[in-house]
């Protein structure tokens, strides 16, 4: 973990309610995909975890969905403006175990975290399908840039306004090795049910610290008691507990 | 440079500050920021007799200056806080460090007392009778005088430590509490633990915390706080220990004005993981803003 402050290089909108947001800064801190950093807004007294989608040296990415004050607090911010940081939170993603063809499967602002995670994956020379899970056409964001990456991308819509029609677990490919997803519980449910491998499911919790004090965010696993800020967000398909 | 020593219970402090239970765990994810041996102690998570996952999540909401949670006293049991907690702890602090204890019934505070007395490194006990997120056990014990008492007489029997009891803002005679524990054979006093709030979801129509109530904590209390501190300091002649919403040296000044002897500092490592050791650096030039040569003079200063 490091504290650090980012500059805003750039903040737009990708849909009606979700923004990207680049940051430059020190990123060292950042050392796999799917670790978060936790973000000071003036006037509110708890950081914002948010998701890394992309860290290179000196720039952090970032997409967020406006959900609540502190978001569309960040979706008014303009370039130049400054930000205390939180970097290298959580544990993200472990890539050793990934195989030959691993998928991702994305669902809404579940989605980002998996962009870095992909750009590793065919760099060290997997090859990747993506499954990205929306509710409709126009909340679609990131197809494009996962298919550049040269990720095999494939997007669902539940009302099936593009795409597959249906969830994610709808499209998943015939012969993955492994697969790796972020999105909403019940999401993670029906990837935990619907999938024949194993794999890694990054969780959300309301969070204090992020940091691994308060244990505000622990969950109940196999393995024990876990705090989703610090031994997380990123479980093992083994080790994770549904409680209901 | 001004003083910065105090006396709690008979031990130096360096300093007044101290990190408070529940918002530091043992120390090692603020040791990875910078060295917590400038600290004057911490006091580490609340142990109980058994392990426990606490409560139900979402279990943290945010407040208009402040927090509240609902953690529930989660921790590992004082058995395994013992042979695998305090060990990691003695590796990155290197002063007598204050044991934080809860219980569920007055021989469950007894048994782990006593445990953690025996523990070298332990310098104080500082005893929980005030947890708002445990039903059955915590602050029921910390809104009666004799309750409370008798919490103190038990771990009294048992330990050889300074035992300082931690009571709860959610009463209505705190002073009448106090003066019980002291009375009983308390060595010190801390408060105040967090205050009893609740916020509401207004999309779901639900409480944001999953077990509806949490405890409240950050700079919004701190006004109670100093009240608190004040009554309870003029009232009692054992050290009282101050905490709730203190985030800035000048707040540590200010409780001690009001009658601290140390200051707990909590919620504000939560959102800055430096901020103990800020206040630990800015001490000085605000001491010599109010003309304070020893710190230790001040405690209590306001009749």
């Amino acid at each position: 973990m490091q504290q650090g402050f980012f500059e805003i290089t750039k903040n737009v909108a990708l849909t009606a309610d979700v923004y990207k947001m680049e940051l430059a800064g020190d990123t060292s801190a950042i050392t796999a995909p799917g670790q978060f950093v936790n973000i000071k807004l003036e006037g509110k007294f708890l950081r914002r975890p948010i998701s890394v989608c992309d860290s290179t040296a000196g720039l952090l990415t970032i997409i967020y969905k406006v959900v609540g004050e502190g978001t569309a607090q960040m979706a008014k911010m303009t370039v130049g403006q400054r930000l205390d940081v939180l970097t290298g939170l959580g544990n993200g993603y472990d890539l050793t175990t990934a195989g030959d063809h691993p998928v991702l499967l994305g669902g809404g602002v579940g989605v980002p975290p998996l962009y870095m995670l992909a750009k590793q994956l065919i760099a060290a020379g997997k090859k990747v399908s993506v499954v990205l899970g929306f509710n409709k056409a126009s909340e679609v964001f990131y197809a494009q840039e996962f298919a550049a990456l040269g990720a095999d991308v494939t997007v669902t819509t539940v009302d099936g306004t593009m795409g597959v029609k249906g969830f994610v677990t709808d499209a998943l490919p015939a012969d993955y090795t492994y697969f790796y997803t972020c999105g909403p519980e019940p999401m993670l449910k029906a990837v935990y049910r619907a999938t024949n491998t194993s794999g890694q499911m990054s969780f959300e919790e309301r969070m204090g610290c992020g940091f691994g004090a308060c244990m505000g965010c622990s969950c109940k696993t196999i393995t024990g008691f876990k705090r989703i800020c610090k031994e997380g967000p990123v479980m093992r398909k083994e080790e994770i507990l549904w409680e209901s | 440079m001004g003083e910065l020593n105090v006396d709690l219970c008979g031990i130096t402090l360096d300093n007044p500050v101290i990190p408070a239970s529940g918002t530091f765990g043992y120390g090692y994810e603020f040791a990875e920021l910078y060295d917590i041996n400038c600290l004057g102690t911490f006091s580490f998570k609340g142990t109980t007799k058994d392990p426990r996952f606490g409560n139900p999540t979402p279990r943290i909401a945010e407040c208009e200056a402040g927090m509240i949670n609902a953690v529930g006293l989660q921790n590992p049991g004082v058995e395994k806080v013992i042979s695998e907690e305090l060990p990691r702890l003695a590796k990155c602090f290197h002063k007598p460090v204050m044991a934080n204890v809860s219980g569920f019934s007055v021989e469950d505070y007894a048994y782990t007392c006593e445990k953690l007395d025996a523990e070298p490194q332990v310098g104080w006990l500082e005893v929980n009778v005030s947890c708002p997120n445990v039903h059955g056990g915590g602050m029921s014990f910390g809104t009666s005088p004799e309750a409370a008492a008798q919490v103190t007489r038990a771990v009294k029997k048992v330990t050889t430590k300074p035992v300082i009891i931690k009571l709860s803002p959610n009463v209505t005679d705190i002073v009448a509490i106090a003066k019980a524990c002291e009375a009983a054979g308390a060595d010190g006093i801390s408060l105040i633990n967090t205050m009893l709030g609740m916020r509401i979801d207004l999309n779901r129509r639900k409480p944001v915390i999953a077990n509806k109530m949490g405890g409240f904590s950050g700079p919004a209390i701190f006004p109670v706080a100093v009240r608190m501190v004040y009554q309870v300091s003029h009232a009692v002649k054992i050290p009282v220990v101050g905490m709730g919403g203190v985030s800035t040296a000048r707040d540590v000044i200010e409780m001690m004005m009001a009658g601290a002897t140390a200051v707990e500092v909590g919620a504000a490592n939560l959102v800055d993981p430096f901020a103990s050791q800020k206040i630990v650096e800015e001490l000085p030039r605000v001491m010599e803003q109010y003309r304070i040569e020893n710190l230790s003079d001040i405690i209590g200063i306001v009749e």
